[in-house]
């Protein structure tokens, strides 16, 4: 059996996997900067925690429920994309991430400043880990369809994908409410293991965390998203046994990492490639000796 | 009744008017010409005509239809595709990929059918790559299936974007300058690529600099000078109009 530390720790990189993949989704294959990802996580997380406190609906169907809400309100922030792009719309999402999170902190049923509490502990491993698998099968199988080529597209070129007969409008918003979706199902998983919800833990900071691991991977790498998701909850508890008092640097870690891949490595670890075998073998002969081209800038 | 038909187009830009009162046909089945001297207008006409840009006066027909009002995809959808005068390919991606795009009005597949890979998204998928393959072969590109886009040498991308814009299978293809940047060796590869294109049903309306490929390959050739057309004839009586040489010389 593994510590109590250990399953803990386990059950927060799923969870963070989760965050990763569908933020990926958006920002990473689809182009759309987005700073208000956790709110939907937080949407999530008091859908179905109000559900299972308050009605008794059981908590999988909660899960569900929840996750349907976040993702409407993701076809609502995905609105705005029709209209802004790059900083604008980081703004705008940002703006929601805090509205939102306002909200929750004035609501009676969400229980304000003080949280939400009295949810059952209905997390456990398992379903984490059948979660965070289906979210990877997911979202793996939309990046390589139809849709998933047009999503790309849109990042690519927004000019050239509307002239090759997409329209880009419904498939930005399709990203935020697939993303949104599966926030909410984090939401709601967190928030049935720790058990008590409060406004502060769904705020821009979070968002940026989130974001940070997708970079950190390398934005449009659904494999990059797993491992900087796993790299970025890991890191701060593995330098915490070292130095106590990082934790309370956190951000200064998260600013400082950003800064120091953005210097070396831009693309993020894993580019927009995937991990695989082969790569990593051809990856280490071409390092002997054979120079590759770094791609043009166009 | 013509395949497109334009009539008294106005596109202003501030104080700019970059195409003036245009007024043109393409039939069905000819290679058209659109040229004249840099900054003359010819791009503007092709943003227009695919719904990048709202004119300020006139419109534009399709097989009768009105097309002004048309979002850019729509555009594609009813049977109009382009390539860009500056490369504009989705350069991380693979060639096939690029292709494949070029075909997402002929594909239908959405989010449930993608995700759970019903065997309808399947047979159309691998239907779609069969395609996507032979129209690589088309234009002389088989076997850089996998290459990124962007790793192609400038003359295969000029052709690659030809392809992606076969993809949704046009009635009417628009090619801005597809000559520009390519040796003798693949202008001349080009003119038979175009005049192939035109053999298998399809109509061009094309702008092109390199005046060996419009006189040689077009039926009509249409000349604008600051925006305004100034010639619309044959391409030999074009080229003997004094306006039009005119107009050339003028720019040194
Ligand atoms: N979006 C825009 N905003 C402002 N001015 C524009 C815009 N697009 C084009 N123009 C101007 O309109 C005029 C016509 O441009 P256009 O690109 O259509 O010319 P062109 O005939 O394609 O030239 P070239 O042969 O150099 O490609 C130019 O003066 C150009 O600067
Ligand atoms: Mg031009």
């Amino acid at each position: 059996m593994i510590s109590a530390y250990y399953y803990n720790l386990l059950i927060l990189i799923g969870i963070n996997i989760i965050l990763a993949l569908g933020l990926n989704l958006i920002t990473g294959y689809t182009g759309q900067l987005s700073l208000g990802h956790a709110a939907f996580m937080s949407v999530g997380g008091y859908a179905s925690g109000i559900l299972t406190v308050k009605t008794g609906i059981p908590f999988l169907p909660a899960l569900v429920i929840g996750a349907l809400v976040a993702a409407a309100l993701g076809f609502l922030v995905g609105l705005p994309t029709l209209r802004l792009r790059g900083d604008y719309l980081a703004i705008a999402t940002l703006g929601f991430g805090e509205i939102l999170r306002v909200t929750f902190l004035n609501l009676e049923i969400t229980g304000g400043p003080f949280g939400l509490r009295g949810l059952a502990k209905e997390t456990n491993g398992l379903i984490v880990f059948i979660a965070t698998v289906i979210a990877l099968v997911v979202i793996w199988s939309l990046i390589n369809s139809r849709v998933g080529r047009a999503m790309i597209a849109i990042r690519e070129d927004e000019v050239a994908a509307e002239a090759m007969g997409i329209n880009t409008t419904r498939y930005k918003v399709l990203a935020f409410v697939v993303g949104a979706f599966f926030a909410g199902i984090a939401g709601g998983l967190y928030a049935h293991w720790f058990r008590y919800l409060n406004p502060a833990s769904f705020g821009f900071m979070k968002s940026i965390e989130i974001l940070c691991m997708v970079v950190l991977g390398g934005l449009g790498s659904t494999t990059g998203a797993v491992v900087g998701a796993a790299t970025l909850t890991y890191a701060p508890e593995f330098l915490r046994s070292f130095f106590p008092v990082i934790s309370e640097y956190r951000m200064l870690f998260y600013g400082a990492l950003l800064v120091v891949l953005m210097l070396l490595r831009p693309q993020g670890i894993m580019g927009t490639s995937e991990f695989s075998p082969l790569k990593v073998y051809h990856w280490i002969r071409s390092r002997q000796g054979v120079k590759t081209t770094v791609g043009s800038d166009s | 009744m013509p395949l497109l038909e334009i009539k008294n187009l106005t596109m202003r830009f501030g104080g700019l008017t970059a195409v003036k009162n245009l007024t043109m046909t393409v039939e069905e089945g000819e290679i058209r010409s659109l040229i004249g001297p840099n900054g003359a207008g010819k791009t503007t006409v092709f943003n227009v005509l695919t719904g990048i840009y709202q004119p300020s006066k006139g419109n534009a027909f399709f097989q009768g239809r009105e097309i002004c009002s048309l979002r850019p995809y729509q555009v594609t959808s009813i049977g109009i595709t382009r390539t860009f005068q500056n490369i504009r390919l989705f350069g991380n991606m693979t060639v096939l990929d690029n292709i494949l795009i070029g075909m997402h009005t002929r594909t239908r597949s959405e989010l449930l059918a993608s995700v759970l890979k019903v065997r309808a998204t399947r047979t159309e998928e691998a239907e779609a790559r069969d395609q996507a393959r032979e129209l690589l072969q088309f234009v002389g590109l088989a076997g850089k299936e996998q290459e990124l886009a962007r790793n192609l040498p400038y003359g295969q991308q000029r052709r690659l974007e030809i392809a992606r814009a076969l993809g949704a299978d046009p009635k009417l293809l628009l090619l801005d300058e597809p000559a520009a940047g390519m040796n003798p060796q693949e202008t001349s590869d080009l003119m038979e690529l175009i005049t192939t294109i035109r053999a298998m049903g399809r109509t061009i309306l094309l702008i092109e600099h390199d005046m060996k490929v419009v006189m040689n390959i077009s039926d009509r050739v249409a000349v604008l000078d600051y925006g305004e057309k100034i010639a619309d004839s044959t391409p030999q009586e074009v080229q003997k109009d004094e306006k039009v040489v005119k107009a050339y010389l003028g720019e040194g």
